[in-house]
């Protein structure tokens, strides 16, 4: 009973670091994936005097991926009660060009600014409209929302790794008197902490096939695949291989390094 | 003849602390049979880690098996102890081990193969008188019986050297005249160095030995 104790306090400590980190991942996809989104609505308007070509404007900067010129025929049609033919034709001549540019990924407010001064810098490039108070508010929300669980999902994990230390600590006292006994018949520091390594291999092993189960579950769970795509992202919430392989070395690390300064500090009784 | 142990102006001390063994020089001679005897505190338990090696000498040199110990390497100290069986008045058994894995121990350690570590095993449990008790653990045996363990361990893996700390210490008469005739016969029919740290010398002792008594920090041989 005591033994599964001990071992259940470590699973549940590894349990709750593969937890931070998976749910860091699911958030980090989900912004990733929402920011796509946004990529696909998001344009800027520049306005120029002159016509430019489409291989022009995608050389202005490399965020840009594509560019539409807008027709003006709408703006002409409102005008055109009494004029002839003729005059829509010249005022059409003079009006100035508009360009709706589409872009590679979702900006951040710096790159905005940066590619704003960029394709006004350009010659007969008068105005360049880039909606950047909206989308301002839109990124710092993302950014603050990654930043919270990003502070969450860490705070988590130094917690619980200062805990799994505690734990261990618990062990090696409890080992220590096996480990000074095969010390004092010549056993090498590995065999003596043989066990001690095991103990944390095996609850690594089971703590990451735990968090396997529960990540599978949730992940093919319709009330949480729901909630995604009611706010429209549709995103992997588990990848049982990719995913499980990361967990898993992650515990496995975690669990061989902390055993591995333990037994550093572990002192032969004189 | 080989001498096993060489102290020459040796001194031991814990941390900084005033010498217990203060500036002794002696010499053992292989096979031979070596009581240590003094009033307590005097530092022959002190004297006796000094061998294998858990305290190192602060002064002098002490070698033993041929390796100098003052500044030995980890390695070579668990290469040493490997042929060194130890037993000590507390016995040191693994509580949570059976008796037959106590005595596996350093068969186990030296890499010996599980056949003829089983067979070593059954061997020396039939010669303590436990071959019944093989599957128990420690605590359930009385302590003449866990010193007889600790005997069958120590003697396991034929050492070149047995250092025994006080070993019939908590016994009664029955399961210390065990433990001497293990050990005399260790010291007969293995040719084993055996060195005994003990109050008192048994008067029935059927081999020759050598008795070494220490007092304010030195060392003399008692004829």
């Amino acid at each position: 009973m005591k033994s599964i104790k001990n071992h259940l306090s470590l699973i549940v400590a590894l349990l709750s670091i593969l937890f931070s980190i998976q749910v860091f991942i699911v958030v980090d996809r989900a912004i990733n994936a929402y920011k796509e989104g946004l990529t696909s609505s998001y344009s800027i308007i520049v306005v120029s005097q002159k016509s430019i070509e489409n291989a022009t404007i995608l050389d202005f900067n490399p965020l840009i991926g594509s560019a539409t010129e807008l027709t003006t025929d709408n703006v002409i049609k409102r005008l055109n009660t009494n004029m002839n033919n003729k005059n829509i034709e010249l005022l059409k001549l003079s009006l100035p060009k508009f360009y709706k540019l589409q872009l590679k990924h979702y900006p951040s407010p710096d790159e905005i600014q940066a590619l704003t001064k960029d394709i006004l810098s350009r010659p007969s490039v008068t105005k360049v409209e880039d909606f950047a108070h909206n989308h301002d508010k839109i990124y710092k929300l993302l950014l603050l929302f990654k930043g919270v669980v990003s502070i969450f999902s860490v705070s988590i994990f130094v917690v619980t790794t200062l805990l799994i230390f505690k734990e261990l600590r618990i062990w090696q006292f409890k080992h220590s008197e096996r480990m000074n006994i095969m010390g004092l018949f010549g056993a090498p520091v590995w065999l003596r902490s043989a066990v001690l390594f095991r103990l944390a291999i095996v609850d690594a092993v089971i703590s990451s096939f735990l968090a396997f189960g529960v990540f599978t579950y949730i992940s093919i769970n319709e009330f949480v695949i729901q909630q995604f795509s009611n706010i429209g992202i549709s995103i992997v919430i588990f990848d049982r291989i990719e995913d499980f392989v990361l967990l898993f070395s992650v515990a496995i690390f975690l669990s061989i390094l902390l055993a591995m300064l333990i037994v550093l500090g572990h002192k032969e009784e004189v | 003849m080989d001498k096993v142990i060489i102290a020459e102006n040796l001194s031991l001390s814990y941390s900084n602390y005033e010498a217990i063994i203060n500036q002794v020089s002696f010499s053992i001679n292989s096979g031979s049979f070596v009581f240590i005897t003094g009033a307590s505190g005097s530092g022959k338990s002190t004297l006796l880690k000094s061998l294998y090696g858990a305290l190192k000498p602060s002064q002098g040199s002490l070698v033993v098996g041929g390796i100098e110990l003052r500044k030995i390497s980890n390695s070579k100290l668990n290469f040493l102890r490997r042929h060194i069986g130890i037993v000590f008045q507390d016995y040191k058994l693994v509580k949570e081990w059976t008796i037959e894995k106590n005595i596996m121990l350093p068969l186990i350690i030296n890499g010996y193969e599980k056949s003829v570590t089983q067979k070593q095993v059954d061997s020396l449990l039939k010669h303590v008188r436990l071959k019944h008790q093989a599957g128990k653990y420690p605590l359930e045996l009385s302590g003449g019986e866990q010193q007889r363990v600790a005997m069958a361990r120590a003697l396991s893996h034929n050492p070149i050297l047995i250092l025994a700390d006080e070993p019939t210490g908590n016994l009664d008469d029955y399961s210390s005249q065990l433990i001497w005739n293990l050990l005399e016969g260790a010291h007969t029919q293995l040719k084993t160095t055996v060195i005994v740290v003990t109050h008192h010398i048994p008067p029935s002792m059927n081999v020759e030995f050598k008795h070494f008594h220490i007092e304010y920090g030195r060392i003399h041989e008692v004829n």
